[in-house]
Protein backbone atom coordinates (compact mmCIF):
# COMPACT_ATOMS: atom_id res chain seq x y z
CA UNK A 1 0.00 0.00 0.00
CA UNK A 2 1.38 3.53 -0.82
CA UNK A 3 2.80 5.88 1.12
CA UNK A 4 1.41 6.17 4.80
CA UNK A 5 -1.26 3.72 4.62
CA UNK A 6 -1.25 0.36 6.59
CA UNK A 7 -3.14 -2.68 8.10
CA UNK A 8 -6.43 -2.40 9.75
CA UNK A 9 -8.17 -4.17 12.73
CA UNK A 10 -11.88 -4.78 12.17
CA UNK A 11 -13.84 -6.57 14.78
CA UNK A 12 -17.26 -7.89 14.80
CA UNK A 13 -19.16 -10.93 15.67
CA UNK A 14 -18.83 -13.56 13.65
CA UNK A 15 -22.33 -14.37 14.43
CA UNK A 16 -25.26 -12.31 15.57
CA UNK A 17 -29.06 -12.98 16.44
CA UNK A 18 -32.03 -11.17 14.09
CA UNK A 19 -32.20 -7.89 14.77
CA UNK A 20 -29.55 -7.35 17.47
CA UNK A 21 -27.43 -4.28 17.48
CA UNK A 22 -23.93 -5.45 17.05
CA UNK A 23 -20.39 -3.45 17.44
CA UNK A 24 -18.19 -3.12 15.23
CA UNK A 25 -14.79 -1.74 15.32
CA UNK A 26 -11.95 -0.48 13.38
CA UNK A 27 -8.67 0.79 14.03
CA UNK A 28 -6.27 1.39 11.40
CA UNK A 29 -2.73 1.88 10.86
CA UNK A 30 -2.11 5.60 10.11
CA UNK A 31 0.44 8.43 11.39
CA UNK A 32 -2.53 10.99 11.08
CA UNK A 33 0.14 13.85 10.40
CA UNK A 34 -1.82 17.23 11.06
CA UNK A 35 0.11 19.65 9.73
CA UNK A 36 0.76 21.51 12.25
CA UNK A 37 3.38 20.05 13.32
CA UNK A 38 7.11 21.43 12.65
CA UNK A 39 10.28 19.06 12.04
CA UNK A 40 13.61 19.35 13.56
CA UNK A 41 13.78 22.12 11.19
CA UNK A 42 11.31 23.94 12.19
CA UNK A 43 9.00 23.50 8.63
CA UNK A 44 5.51 22.27 9.07
CA UNK A 45 5.15 18.54 8.14
CA UNK A 46 2.83 18.39 5.43
CA UNK A 47 -1.06 17.03 6.50
CA UNK A 48 -1.97 13.70 5.46
CA UNK A 49 -5.14 11.79 7.47
CA UNK A 50 -7.01 9.30 6.42
CA UNK A 51 -9.84 12.00 6.12
CA UNK A 52 -13.06 9.36 5.28
CA UNK A 53 -14.07 5.84 6.44
CA UNK A 54 -17.03 4.14 5.70
CA UNK A 55 -18.89 1.11 6.03
CA UNK A 56 -21.33 -0.67 3.79
CA UNK A 57 -23.64 -4.11 4.38
CA UNK A 58 -24.68 -5.36 1.15
CA UNK A 59 -23.77 -1.95 -1.05
CA UNK A 60 -25.66 0.19 1.49
CA UNK A 61 -23.88 2.23 3.91
CA UNK A 62 -24.48 1.60 7.80
CA UNK A 63 -22.20 4.32 9.00
CA UNK A 64 -19.65 6.57 7.96
CA UNK A 65 -17.09 9.34 9.54
CA UNK A 66 -15.31 12.59 8.10
CA UNK A 67 -12.11 12.81 10.29
CA UNK A 68 -10.20 15.88 10.61
CA UNK A 69 -6.52 16.29 12.02
CA UNK A 70 -7.73 15.95 15.52
CA UNK A 71 -8.35 12.55 15.37
CA UNK A 72 -5.59 10.83 17.05
CA UNK A 73 -2.84 8.37 15.45
CA UNK A 74 -4.05 5.07 13.94
CA UNK A 75 -7.57 6.65 13.98
CA UNK A 76 -9.85 4.13 16.13
CA UNK A 77 -13.61 3.70 15.61
CA UNK A 78 -16.69 1.64 17.21
CA UNK A 79 -19.79 1.97 16.08
CA UNK A 80 -23.43 0.17 15.87
CA UNK A 81 -25.09 -1.72 13.44
CA UNK A 82 -28.45 -3.63 13.86
CA UNK A 83 -28.06 -7.35 12.29
CA UNK A 84 -31.05 -8.22 9.89
CA UNK A 85 -29.79 -10.80 7.75
CA UNK A 86 -26.68 -12.41 6.93
CA UNK A 87 -24.22 -10.68 4.02
CA UNK A 88 -21.00 -9.02 3.20
CA UNK A 89 -19.84 -5.89 5.18
CA UNK A 90 -17.29 -3.62 3.06
CA UNK A 91 -14.81 -1.33 5.17
CA UNK A 92 -13.10 1.48 3.09
CA UNK A 93 -10.97 4.52 3.89
CA UNK A 94 -9.05 6.90 2.14
CA UNK A 95 -6.35 9.42 3.11
CA UNK A 96 -4.96 12.81 1.83
CA UNK A 97 -2.60 11.12 -0.64
CA UNK A 98 -6.08 9.54 -2.23
CA UNK A 99 -4.38 6.19 -1.14
CA UNK A 100 -8.19 3.77 -0.64
CA UNK A 101 -7.95 1.06 1.76
CA UNK A 102 -10.82 -1.27 1.61
CA UNK A 103 -11.68 -5.10 3.75
CA UNK A 104 -14.79 -7.17 3.63
CA UNK A 105 -16.07 -9.09 6.19
CA UNK A 106 -19.11 -11.58 6.46
CA UNK A 107 -21.42 -11.86 9.24
CA UNK A 108 -24.13 -14.68 9.77
CA UNK A 109 -27.57 -13.91 11.22
CA UNK A 110 -29.82 -16.67 12.69
CA UNK B 1 8.41 13.16 17.48
CA UNK B 2 10.74 16.18 19.20
CA UNK B 3 9.58 18.33 22.17
CA UNK B 4 10.03 21.34 23.74
CA UNK B 5 11.38 20.71 26.94
CA UNK B 6 9.45 19.55 29.49
CA UNK B 7 10.41 17.71 33.04
CA UNK B 8 8.58 19.04 35.81
CA UNK B 9 9.52 18.58 39.78
CA UNK B 10 6.77 19.08 41.96
CA UNK B 11 7.11 18.34 45.80
CA UNK B 12 9.42 16.64 47.27
CA UNK B 13 9.50 13.32 45.08
CA UNK B 14 12.87 12.65 44.07
CA UNK B 15 14.81 14.78 46.73
CA UNK B 16 14.62 13.84 50.12
CA UNK B 17 16.34 9.94 49.46
CA UNK B 18 19.69 8.63 51.20
CA UNK B 19 20.25 5.18 50.40
CA UNK B 20 17.84 3.22 47.73
CA UNK B 21 16.32 0.41 48.58
CA UNK B 22 15.03 -3.14 46.59
CA UNK B 23 11.04 -2.97 46.08
CA UNK B 24 9.91 -5.71 48.35
CA UNK B 25 8.94 -9.19 45.86
CA UNK B 26 5.31 -8.42 47.05
CA UNK B 27 5.24 -5.25 46.96
CA UNK B 28 5.95 -5.08 43.31
CA UNK B 29 3.65 -3.26 40.18
CA UNK B 30 3.49 -3.31 37.09
CA UNK B 31 3.34 -0.27 35.02
CA UNK B 32 0.17 -1.17 34.48
CA UNK B 33 -1.04 -0.37 38.15
CA UNK B 34 -0.07 3.45 37.81
CA UNK B 35 -2.15 4.15 34.81
CA UNK B 36 -5.55 5.28 34.05
CA UNK B 37 -8.35 2.83 33.69
CA UNK B 38 -8.85 3.91 30.21
CA UNK B 39 -5.65 2.98 29.31
CA UNK B 40 -5.63 0.29 30.71
CA UNK B 41 -9.04 -0.94 29.31
CA UNK B 42 -6.78 0.06 25.85
CA UNK B 43 -4.21 -2.62 27.13
CA UNK B 44 -6.22 -5.46 28.00
CA UNK B 45 -8.54 -5.52 24.52
CA UNK B 46 -6.71 -7.00 21.59
CA UNK B 47 -9.95 -5.18 19.22
CA UNK B 48 -9.14 -1.79 21.26
CA UNK B 49 -5.37 -2.35 21.91
CA UNK B 50 -3.26 0.11 18.91
CA UNK B 51 -0.46 -1.75 19.50
CA UNK B 52 -2.02 -5.04 17.82
CA UNK B 53 -1.56 -3.10 14.74
CA UNK B 54 2.13 -3.56 15.02
CA UNK B 55 1.86 -6.97 16.44
CA UNK B 56 -0.15 -8.22 13.13
CA UNK B 57 2.46 -6.85 11.36
CA UNK B 58 4.76 -8.88 13.50
CA UNK B 59 2.52 -11.89 12.93
CA UNK B 60 3.09 -11.69 9.09
CA UNK B 61 6.24 -10.97 8.97
CA UNK B 62 6.81 -14.27 10.91
CA UNK B 63 6.00 -16.43 7.77
CA UNK B 64 7.75 -14.15 4.79
CA UNK B 65 11.24 -15.42 3.44
CA UNK B 66 14.17 -12.43 3.81
CA UNK B 67 17.50 -12.12 3.27
CA UNK B 68 20.36 -14.56 0.83
CA UNK B 69 18.96 -17.72 2.82
CA UNK B 70 15.14 -16.63 2.20
CA UNK B 71 14.18 -18.12 4.86
CA UNK B 72 11.32 -17.11 6.94
CA UNK B 73 11.40 -17.18 11.09
CA UNK B 74 9.05 -19.64 10.83
CA UNK B 75 10.97 -21.84 8.36
CA UNK B 76 13.30 -22.24 11.68
CA UNK B 77 11.02 -22.21 14.64
CA UNK B 78 7.89 -22.93 13.26
CA UNK B 79 4.51 -21.30 14.89
CA UNK B 80 5.43 -18.67 16.88
CA UNK B 81 2.68 -19.59 19.69
CA UNK B 82 4.25 -22.73 20.25
CA UNK B 83 8.08 -22.16 19.41
CA UNK B 84 8.18 -18.68 20.84
CA UNK B 85 6.01 -19.60 24.35
CA UNK B 86 7.57 -18.24 27.48
CA UNK B 87 10.80 -17.13 24.90
CA UNK B 88 10.61 -13.37 25.35
CA UNK B 89 10.58 -13.51 29.14
CA UNK B 90 13.60 -15.49 29.23
CA UNK B 91 15.45 -11.97 27.75
CA UNK B 92 18.18 -10.87 27.57
CA UNK B 93 20.24 -14.35 27.47
CA UNK B 94 23.95 -14.76 26.94
CA UNK B 95 24.77 -14.90 23.20
CA UNK B 96 27.69 -17.23 23.13
CA UNK B 97 28.82 -16.05 20.08
CA UNK B 98 28.98 -12.32 21.18
CA UNK B 99 30.45 -13.51 24.48
CA UNK B 100 27.71 -11.12 25.84
CA UNK B 101 23.98 -10.98 27.08
CA UNK B 102 21.58 -9.96 24.01
CA UNK B 103 18.05 -8.65 24.64
CA UNK B 104 15.58 -9.63 22.38
CA UNK B 105 15.87 -7.19 19.57
CA UNK B 106 19.38 -8.24 19.43
CA UNK B 107 18.38 -11.87 19.02
CA UNK B 108 16.12 -11.04 16.86
CA UNK B 109 18.61 -9.01 14.42
CA UNK B 110 21.30 -12.03 15.25
CA UNK B 111 19.14 -14.30 13.43
CA UNK B 112 18.76 -11.52 10.83
CA UNK B 113 22.13 -11.43 9.69
CA UNK B 114 23.33 -15.01 11.24
CA UNK B 115 20.35 -17.00 9.78
CA UNK B 116 18.56 -15.11 7.13
CA UNK B 117 21.85 -13.34 5.38
CA UNK B 118 19.79 -10.16 5.71
CA UNK B 119 20.56 -7.16 7.06
CA UNK B 120 19.83 -6.09 10.78
CA UNK B 121 16.87 -3.85 11.14
CA UNK B 122 17.73 -0.55 12.54
CA UNK B 123 16.83 0.15 15.90
CA UNK B 124 13.33 1.55 16.83
CA UNK B 125 12.80 0.50 12.89
CA UNK B 126 8.94 -0.41 12.50
CA UNK B 127 9.63 -3.88 11.71
CA UNK B 128 11.92 -4.74 14.62
CA UNK B 129 9.20 -3.25 16.80
CA UNK B 130 6.72 -5.37 15.40
CA UNK B 131 8.35 -8.64 15.32
CA UNK B 132 9.53 -7.82 19.13
CA UNK B 133 5.94 -7.50 20.29
CA UNK B 134 4.73 -10.37 18.14
CA UNK B 135 6.73 -12.40 19.75
CA UNK B 136 7.00 -10.45 23.31
CA UNK B 137 2.83 -11.18 23.52
CA UNK B 138 3.45 -14.94 22.63
CA UNK B 139 4.79 -14.93 26.55
CA UNK B 140 2.10 -12.67 27.37
CA UNK B 141 0.63 -13.91 31.01
CA UNK B 142 3.21 -15.85 31.73
CA UNK B 143 6.58 -14.83 34.47
CA UNK B 144 9.41 -12.48 33.47
CA UNK B 145 12.15 -15.43 34.12
CA UNK B 146 15.53 -14.39 33.53
CA UNK B 147 18.34 -17.32 33.07
CA UNK B 148 19.79 -18.61 35.63
CA UNK B 149 23.10 -18.15 33.91
CA UNK B 150 26.29 -17.59 35.69
CA UNK B 151 27.86 -15.47 33.00
CA UNK B 152 24.93 -13.17 33.13
CA UNK B 153 26.26 -11.89 36.57
CA UNK B 154 28.51 -9.41 36.01
CA UNK B 155 26.46 -7.75 33.32
CA UNK B 156 23.80 -7.66 36.08
CA UNK B 157 25.88 -6.32 38.73
CA UNK B 158 27.10 -3.60 36.11
CA UNK B 159 23.09 -2.87 35.20
CA UNK B 160 22.37 -2.33 38.63
CA UNK B 161 25.73 -0.01 39.42
CA UNK B 162 24.15 2.14 36.55
CA UNK B 163 20.18 2.04 38.21
CA UNK B 164 21.36 3.38 41.17
CA UNK B 165 24.40 5.87 39.61
CA UNK B 166 23.25 9.73 39.33
CA UNK B 167 23.41 11.02 35.89
CA UNK B 168 22.87 13.95 34.60
CA UNK B 169 22.53 17.93 35.64
CA UNK B 170 19.41 16.74 37.59
CA UNK B 171 21.62 14.80 39.31
CA UNK B 172 19.00 11.80 39.64
CA UNK B 173 19.15 8.06 39.77
CA UNK B 174 16.48 5.71 38.42
CA UNK B 175 16.53 3.92 41.52
CA UNK B 176 15.91 7.52 43.44
CA UNK B 177 12.28 7.57 41.31
CA UNK B 178 11.18 4.18 40.53
CA UNK B 179 12.87 2.52 43.77
CA UNK B 180 12.50 5.46 46.31
CA UNK B 181 9.56 7.26 45.33
CA UNK B 182 7.20 4.97 43.44
CA UNK B 183 3.59 5.97 43.87
CA UNK B 184 4.37 9.72 44.35
CA UNK B 185 3.93 12.33 41.83
CA UNK B 186 5.89 13.68 39.33
CA UNK B 187 4.10 16.78 38.12
CA UNK B 188 0.43 15.11 37.89
CA UNK B 189 2.35 12.03 36.66
CA UNK B 190 2.23 8.83 38.92
CA UNK B 191 6.31 7.67 39.06
CA UNK B 192 5.88 3.85 37.93
CA UNK B 193 8.11 1.39 39.33
CA UNK B 194 10.03 1.47 36.21
CA UNK B 195 9.49 -2.56 34.89
CA UNK B 196 10.39 -4.05 31.90
CA UNK B 197 7.37 -6.66 31.41
CA UNK B 198 4.72 -4.54 28.82
CA UNK B 199 7.71 -3.96 26.19
CA UNK B 200 7.70 -3.22 23.06
CA UNK B 201 4.45 -0.82 24.37
CA UNK B 202 2.47 1.72 22.43
CA UNK B 203 3.07 5.06 23.85
CA UNK B 204 0.15 7.36 23.79
CA UNK B 205 2.83 10.24 23.40
CA UNK B 206 4.76 8.73 21.29
CA UNK B 207 1.35 8.20 19.04
CA UNK B 208 3.52 4.35 18.21
CA UNK B 209 5.53 2.04 19.39
CA UNK B 210 9.21 2.06 21.20
CA UNK B 211 11.38 -0.09 23.06
CA UNK B 212 12.67 -0.11 26.57
CA UNK B 213 15.89 1.27 25.12
CA UNK B 214 13.37 4.55 23.91
CA UNK B 215 12.16 4.51 27.19
CA UNK B 216 15.63 5.09 28.65
CA UNK B 217 16.62 7.18 26.64
CA UNK B 218 13.46 9.44 27.32
CA UNK B 219 14.20 9.42 31.01
CA UNK B 220 18.00 10.08 30.04
CA UNK B 221 17.10 13.44 28.55
CA UNK B 222 14.30 14.13 31.18
CA UNK B 223 16.95 14.35 34.29
CA UNK B 224 19.15 16.16 31.14
CA UNK B 225 21.59 13.23 30.69
CA UNK B 226 23.37 12.50 27.54
CA UNK B 227 21.54 9.43 26.22
CA UNK B 228 23.55 6.08 25.27
CA UNK B 229 23.14 5.18 21.68
CA UNK B 230 20.78 2.24 20.59
CA UNK B 231 22.40 -0.81 21.12
CA UNK B 232 24.87 0.74 23.95
CA UNK B 233 25.67 -2.11 26.19
CA UNK B 234 25.19 -0.18 29.37
CA UNK B 235 21.49 -0.84 27.83
CA UNK B 236 21.48 -4.32 27.57
CA UNK B 237 23.44 -4.41 31.20
CA UNK B 238 20.56 -2.24 32.35
CA UNK B 239 17.55 -4.79 31.04
CA UNK B 240 19.72 -7.40 32.45
CA UNK B 241 19.00 -6.18 35.96
CA UNK B 242 15.56 -4.90 35.75
CA UNK B 243 14.65 -8.70 34.39
CA UNK B 244 16.15 -9.70 37.54
CA UNK B 245 14.41 -7.22 39.67
CA UNK B 246 10.93 -7.91 37.55
CA UNK B 247 11.53 -11.71 38.29
CA UNK B 248 8.31 -13.89 38.07
CA UNK B 249 5.94 -10.32 36.86
CA UNK B 250 3.95 -11.70 34.34
CA UNK B 251 4.75 -10.36 30.85
CA UNK B 252 1.98 -7.78 29.51
CA UNK B 253 3.35 -7.56 25.72
CA UNK B 254 2.31 -5.57 24.23
CA UNK B 255 1.65 -2.87 26.49
CA UNK B 256 -0.13 0.66 26.51
CA UNK B 257 1.24 3.36 28.63
CA UNK B 258 0.04 7.06 28.20
CA UNK C 1 -22.20 14.53 3.20
CA UNK C 2 -18.12 15.01 3.28
CA UNK C 3 -17.28 18.14 4.55
CA UNK C 4 -13.39 20.07 3.55
CA UNK C 5 -10.73 20.58 6.07
CA UNK C 6 -10.66 24.26 5.96
CA UNK C 7 -7.12 25.25 4.76
CA UNK C 8 -3.97 25.07 6.40
CA UNK C 9 -2.51 28.25 8.42
CA UNK C 10 0.62 29.81 6.67
CA UNK C 11 1.90 30.77 9.87
CA UNK C 12 5.54 28.71 10.68
CA UNK C 13 6.30 28.86 14.40
CA UNK C 14 10.43 29.13 15.05
CA UNK C 15 12.03 26.85 17.50
CA UNK C 16 12.08 29.56 19.47
CA UNK C 17 8.27 30.34 19.43
CA UNK C 18 7.76 26.63 19.72
CA UNK C 19 9.68 26.55 23.17
CA UNK C 20 7.76 29.81 24.30
CA UNK C 21 4.81 28.39 23.36
CA UNK C 22 4.68 25.83 26.10
CA UNK C 23 6.12 21.88 26.80
CA UNK C 24 4.81 18.82 25.98
CA UNK C 25 2.33 18.20 23.55
CA UNK C 26 0.79 21.63 23.72
CA UNK C 27 3.77 22.66 22.16
CA UNK C 28 4.04 20.36 19.40
CA UNK C 29 0.43 20.67 18.38
CA UNK C 30 -0.57 24.23 18.92
CA UNK C 31 0.96 26.87 16.98
CA UNK C 32 0.23 30.05 18.85
CA UNK C 33 -1.95 31.62 15.79
CA UNK C 34 -3.33 28.29 14.78
CA UNK C 35 -5.54 27.67 18.05
CA UNK C 36 -8.86 27.39 17.56
CA UNK C 37 -11.04 29.76 19.88
CA UNK C 38 -14.68 29.78 21.80
CA UNK C 39 -16.24 31.77 18.84
CA UNK C 40 -14.47 29.77 16.31
CA UNK C 41 -16.32 26.27 17.31
CA UNK C 42 -19.62 28.38 18.03
CA UNK C 43 -18.94 29.39 14.17
CA UNK C 44 -17.65 25.77 12.59
CA UNK C 45 -20.94 24.80 14.78
CA UNK C 46 -23.22 27.23 13.30
CA UNK C 47 -21.66 25.97 9.92
CA UNK C 48 -22.66 22.21 10.35
CA UNK C 49 -26.42 23.47 11.81
CA UNK C 50 -26.87 26.04 9.05
CA UNK C 51 -27.28 28.51 11.32
CA UNK C 52 -29.47 26.94 13.74
CA UNK C 53 -28.71 27.07 17.49
CA UNK C 54 -29.01 23.34 18.86
CA UNK C 55 -31.04 22.69 21.56
CA UNK C 56 -29.12 21.67 24.90
CA UNK C 57 -30.65 18.35 25.15
CA UNK C 58 -30.22 14.75 24.58
CA UNK C 59 -26.64 14.38 23.74
CA UNK C 60 -24.19 12.94 25.83
CA UNK C 61 -20.12 13.56 25.15
CA UNK C 62 -18.40 10.66 27.62
CA UNK C 63 -14.35 11.13 27.94
CA UNK C 64 -12.81 10.70 31.56
CA UNK C 65 -12.96 14.41 32.91
CA UNK C 66 -8.52 13.83 34.18
CA UNK C 67 -6.66 13.35 31.21
CA UNK C 68 -2.75 11.77 31.28
CA UNK C 69 -2.40 12.29 27.49
CA UNK C 70 -3.81 14.48 25.37
CA UNK C 71 -2.80 12.31 22.46
CA UNK C 72 -5.59 10.09 22.52
CA UNK C 73 -8.22 10.36 23.95
CA UNK C 74 -11.24 8.04 24.71
CA UNK C 75 -14.14 9.41 23.25
CA UNK C 76 -18.27 8.45 23.27
CA UNK C 77 -20.66 10.26 21.90
CA UNK C 78 -24.46 9.44 22.19
CA UNK C 79 -28.11 10.36 21.25
CA UNK C 80 -31.37 9.72 22.82
CA UNK C 81 -33.33 8.89 19.97
CA UNK C 82 -35.72 5.64 18.64
CA UNK C 83 -33.65 5.59 15.21
CA UNK C 84 -37.18 5.22 13.47
CA UNK C 85 -39.10 7.84 11.85
CA UNK C 86 -38.55 11.24 12.79
CA UNK C 87 -36.61 10.20 15.86
CA UNK C 88 -33.75 9.75 13.77
CA UNK C 89 -29.93 10.89 14.15
CA UNK C 90 -28.62 11.29 10.25
CA UNK C 91 -25.26 12.99 11.64
CA UNK C 92 -23.23 13.57 14.69
CA UNK C 93 -20.62 16.04 14.65
CA UNK C 94 -17.64 17.00 17.36
CA UNK C 95 -15.88 20.09 18.00
CA UNK C 96 -13.36 21.39 20.24
CA UNK C 97 -12.35 24.68 21.34
CA UNK C 98 -8.69 24.82 21.94
CA UNK C 99 -7.02 22.55 19.02
CA UNK C 100 -5.65 24.23 15.63
CA UNK C 101 -9.26 23.57 14.30
CA UNK C 102 -12.27 23.69 15.71
CA UNK C 103 -13.62 20.32 13.70
CA UNK C 104 -12.87 16.53 15.13
CA UNK C 105 -15.06 14.50 13.33
CA UNK C 106 -18.81 14.21 12.08
CA UNK C 107 -20.35 10.73 12.21
CA UNK C 108 -23.23 9.84 9.87
CA UNK C 109 -25.85 6.93 10.71
CA UNK C 110 -28.24 5.00 8.94
CA UNK C 111 -31.03 2.71 8.97
CA UNK C 112 -29.22 0.26 9.68
CA UNK C 113 -27.28 2.05 12.62
CA UNK C 114 -29.91 1.15 15.43
CA UNK C 115 -28.59 3.58 17.81
CA UNK C 116 -27.08 6.80 17.55
CA UNK C 117 -23.69 6.21 19.72
CA UNK C 118 -20.01 6.41 18.41
CA UNK C 119 -16.59 5.82 19.95
CA UNK C 120 -13.14 7.36 18.73
CA UNK C 121 -9.63 8.22 20.32
CA UNK C 122 -9.19 12.18 19.69
CA UNK C 123 -5.88 14.37 20.25
CA UNK C 124 -6.57 17.61 22.82
CA UNK C 125 -3.66 19.93 23.13
CA UNK C 126 -4.92 21.29 25.61
CA UNK C 127 -7.77 21.41 28.50
CA UNK C 128 -10.69 22.38 26.72
CA UNK C 129 -14.85 22.06 26.23
CA UNK C 130 -15.74 19.12 23.65
CA UNK C 131 -19.50 19.53 22.05
CA UNK C 132 -21.30 17.45 20.08
CA UNK C 133 -23.76 18.28 17.72
CA UNK C 134 -26.43 15.73 16.34
CA UNK C 135 -28.06 16.20 13.32
CA UNK C 136 -32.08 14.80 13.47
CA UNK C 137 -34.26 13.72 10.08
CA UNK C 138 -36.90 16.43 10.87
CA UNK C 139 -33.99 19.57 10.77
CA UNK C 140 -33.69 20.10 14.57
CA UNK C 141 -30.42 20.10 16.32
CA UNK C 142 -29.62 19.19 19.95
CA UNK C 143 -25.73 19.48 21.30
CA UNK C 144 -23.72 18.18 24.67
CA UNK C 145 -20.68 19.04 26.16
CA UNK C 146 -17.86 18.28 28.85
CA UNK C 147 -15.03 20.07 30.04
CA UNK C 148 -11.70 18.15 30.15
CA UNK C 149 -8.59 18.41 31.83
CA UNK C 150 -5.44 17.66 30.04
CA UNK C 151 -2.23 16.82 32.62
CA UNK C 152 1.15 17.10 30.87
CA UNK C 153 3.50 14.49 31.08
CA UNK C 154 6.23 15.21 34.20
CA UNK C 155 9.23 13.82 31.66
CA UNK C 156 8.29 14.70 28.06
CA UNK C 157 11.52 15.04 26.91
CA UNK C 158 11.53 12.00 23.59
CA UNK C 159 15.20 10.97 22.32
Amino acid sequence: MAGNMGRALISLPAKAKRGDVIEIRAMIAHPMETGFRPDSQGRLVARDIVNRFECLFEGEQVFACDLFPAMSANPYLSFTMRADMSGELVFRWRDDSGALSEEKRRIEVE
Amino acid sequence: MRRAGGFVVLGSACLASLASAEIPLDQRKSGADFISAATRAMQEDDTANPAMLSTLDGESMWNEKAGGAQKSCGDCHGPAPKSMKGVAARYPAYNVARQAPVDLSGQINACRTDQQKAEAFKPESAQLLALSAYIGSQSRGLPVSPPDDARLASFRARGEALWSQRIGQLNFSCAQCHDDNWGKRLGSALIPQAHPNAYPIYRLDWQGMGSLQRRFRNCMSGVRAEAYPYGAQEFIDLEVFLAHRARGMPVETPGVRP
Amino acid sequence: MTQNPSPLPSYTPTRRQMIAAGTGFAALMLAPSAQATTQEMEKAILAFTGGVKPRESRVTVDIPVLLESGASVPTKVSVESAMQGDDFVTSLALFNEKNPQPNVAVFHFSARSGQATAQTRIRLGDSQKIVAVAKMRDGSYYMGAIEVIVTLPACAEDA
